[in-house]
């Protein structure tokens, strides 16, 4: 009946809903694991993590409990056995502490520090993205000037400003790194919905009356999130270096609950007079943690792209 | 396939089984809905940028599309009208303004004989249900996330239209009537067909127990075959359910055959206004003369297929005048300085062309438009 009927769109265009729909999501996990690279990155992640989860039946020693320090193990080579028996595998600290356990411990603090501060900052932001694209008007021009304000400065230095004015404290890093990183949600959250708010099934629901709140929870924020998810990754990567890099600095965790930076910070002076392990290992630990988070979350971008399928 | 006039085999354009009952019937009854006056722009905000240009004496160059201008249109209850044009002519637009998904930026658009801006909470609610949507692309207008129970039954939860326990009921009472089994309510969009998806849509729709459905482009996107099945469903549901249409299309063979009344539009105006039939049969407007030229006729043995020459212009800057005035073949002085107004020019039939009122000029000439030459 139609002069030029026409053609009847076999697949939903456009990123989201290809990511969305649920037998893709099988595809992208079963892309995932066909990586050689990728498979390998997720493995040391997943040891990682075990290995921070575990750490207190893992650790050959408590590297919290003082008493169990011997002042005369400070320093030891990989491999060398204490007086007491065990063997350090790792070395020793100047304060005698076992590296190997050092580095598990650290391991969970830096971990801690990154997923919660990721967390805490995605739903921040995704929330603040939505809000500025869905609202709009004034409420998106505050959101974003305030989005632009602080992506404008390098993000060390409003977080050392910041740690500066609180003092040390794995919450206080937390709140740092969240005031530094929610912006970047907020922008790619506030992009997405503006795409999505713009299909037709927000404008029946609008036609429904459906009060806005309930659009943007129930309908935009779940068809608008997986570029947070890809993000969310390789943001914790970065908010541990960022906590590593502030604990080296000094104004980070304190000393009691030492990440992987503050080890890092506690051999430096030390690696001069070739007593590199000190440093050495938790910075390892640091290289490979950021390098699989890095690499899972580059796959994981690649595989829900359809562009670069 | 009864619709289809490309592929038509018996070649009687008048017996179509989806003949509207009251076709033509004169109207009595006040208007459900109404505009009045309409005009919707589109205008850009100026940024902060523009505004600091403007200080140092830049003018602000808003670029206001103007997508629907000055528009009159009353649809009586029970009837189906047509509203047809090229893409951009504001027809979308216009159907939008009239569910009232967009307030307008002048003019009224009238509920029951309110001004919808006029209306109470309560009555506005009323309103908005009342007057539903159906959706050209049957994969955006459903959220892909969602369930067609959650889809079909949000407005009845959200509004506590029906008692928690009944809702599922009336999901599948709705799913029934568009001809869907009640065992596709816990699905998703994406198990579904283009046409499976508007009837899902359609059943939307109808949970709220509608009055007026406003149809953008409902069939364009689906299969011929399937066009005729979504035709087939909204004129049942009329007869059972006493629905009004708006019924907007680019498809003048399907607009023939199931609107009571036609109204054109070019460029956010409407330039002609008629009963179906005759509108079709004796064109009062060159711009619909050269769309009726244009509709596939296997009765006409020479095949003169001229398309309307140039391009729809900008909204963004109509011409002076009649908008149709650089197409119009028979465009006068007077079209490009003068917009003509739409006046009645018979008996229940509206159009806006100056043929029709300058001095010296015959609307007969209109007649003669097939295609346009450029």
């Amino acid at each position: 009946m139609s002069q030029s009927p026409e053609p009847v769109r076999s697949e939903p265009v456009g990123l989201a809903p290809a990511i969305l729909e649920t037998p893709n999501r099988a595809r992208i996990l079963a892309r995932l694991r066909s990586r050689p690279t990728a498979r390998g990155a997720a493995i040391a992640l997943v040891i990682l993590i075990a290995a921070a989860l575990f750490a207190p039946f893992l650790a050959p020693h408590d590297p919290y409990d003082l008493a169990a320090l011997s002042i005369f193990d400070n320093r030891l080579a990989p491999g060398t056995q204490s007086m007491d028996g065990p063997v350090y595998w790792l070395g020793t600290d100047s304060q005698g502490r076992d590296m190997l356990s050092a580095i598990l411990y650290g391991l969970r603090i830096s971990l801690v520090v990154g997923l919660s501060a990721t967390a805490a900052a995605a739903t921040i932001g995704t929330l603040m993205g939505l809000l500025a694209a869905y609202v709009g008007g004034a409420v998106e021009t505050a959101i974003m000037r305030l989005v632009d304000f602080i992506l404008g400065f390098p993000t060390i230095l409003v977080a050392l400003i910041l740690l500066s004015a609180t003092g040390r404290g794995v919450d206080k890093v937390i709140l740092a790194i969240v005031i530094v990183q929610w912006a970047q949600y907020a922008r790619i959250m506030r992009g997405t919905v503006l795409v999505e708010a713009r299909k037709e099934y927000v404008e029946a629901a609008r036609n429904f009356a459906i009060p806005g709140w309930r659009i943007m929870l129930v309908h935009l924020l779940p068809n608008a999130l997986a570029p947070i998810l890809v993000v969310a990754t390789v943001q914790v990567a970065s908010a541990i270096m960022l906590e590593s890099t502030l604990s080296f600095l000094g104004v980070g965790v304190p000393i009691t609950e030492p990440s992987l930076g503050l080890l890092i910070a506690s051999g430096f002076e030390y690696l001069l007079s070739g007593e590199y392990w000190i440093s050495f290992f938790p910075g390892l630990a640091l290289v490979v943690l950021v390098f699989s988070i890095n690499l899972v979350g580059d796959r994981l971008r690649e595989s829900i792209d359809p562009r670069r399928r | 396939m009864t619709l289809d006039t490309t592929h038509r085999e018996a070649p009687n354009l008048d017996a179509p089984i989806l003949e509207a009952p009251n076709r033509e019937a004169p109207i009595l009854e006040a208007p459900i809905l109404e505009a009045r006056g309409l005009v919707k722009r589109f205008s850009r905000k100026p940024d902060i940028a523009m505004r600091l240009l403007a200080l140092a004496g830049r003018p602000i160059d808003r670029r206001t599309v103007h997508a629907v201008e000055d528009v009159d249109l009353a649809v009586a209850p029970g009837e189906v009208v047509g509203l047809v044009g090229e893409s951009g002519c504001g027809k979308s637009t216009l159907g939008r303004a009239l569910a009232g998904l967009h307030p307008p930026t002048d003019g009224d658009v009238l509920y029951r004989g309110k001004p919808v801006r006029e209306l109470t909470r309560a009555e506005r609610l009323a309103y908005t249900l009342e007057v539903q949507l159906v959706f050209q692309d049957p994969y955006a207008s459903l959220n892909p996330r969602r369930t067609v129970r959650q889809t079909v039954g949000e407005a009845l939860a959200v509004h506590g239209l029906a008692p928690r326990g009944e809702i599922a009921d009336r999901v599948e009472a709705a799913l029934a009537e568009v001809g869907l089994d009640a065992s596709y309510a816990s699905r998703y969009p994406h198990e579904f067909s283009g046409g499976q998806r508007q009837r899902i849509g359609i059943a939307r729709a109808l949970a709220v127990d509608p009055r007026f459905l406003v149809c953008d482009e409902p069939v364009a996107a689906l299969d011929v075959s399937v066009q005729a099945q979504v035709v087939n469903l909204f004129m049942d549901l009329r007869e059972k359910r006493g629905l009004t249409y708006l019924f907007i299309s680019h498809d003048l063979g399907l607009v023939r055959h199931i609107c009571d009344r036609v109204a054109i539009m070019y460029l956010g105006r409407i330039v002609e206004e008629g009963p179906a039939q005759a509108l079709f049969s004796d064109p009062q407007h060159p711009y619909t003369a050269a769309l009726v030229a244009e509709i596939p006729d296997v009765r006409r043995r020479k095949r003169r297929f001229t398309p309307i020459a140039g391009e729809i212009p900008s909204p963004l800057a109509p011409p002076p005048g009649c908008a149709f005035h650089p197409r119009c073949p028979h465009a006068m002085p007077v079209c490009r300085e003068t917009r003509p107004a739409l006046a009645p020019v018979a008996v229940g039939r509206r159009a806006a062309c100056h043929l029709h009122t300058a001095p010296g000029a015959s609307p007969a000439a209109i007649a003669t438009t097939v295609g346009v030459p450029s």
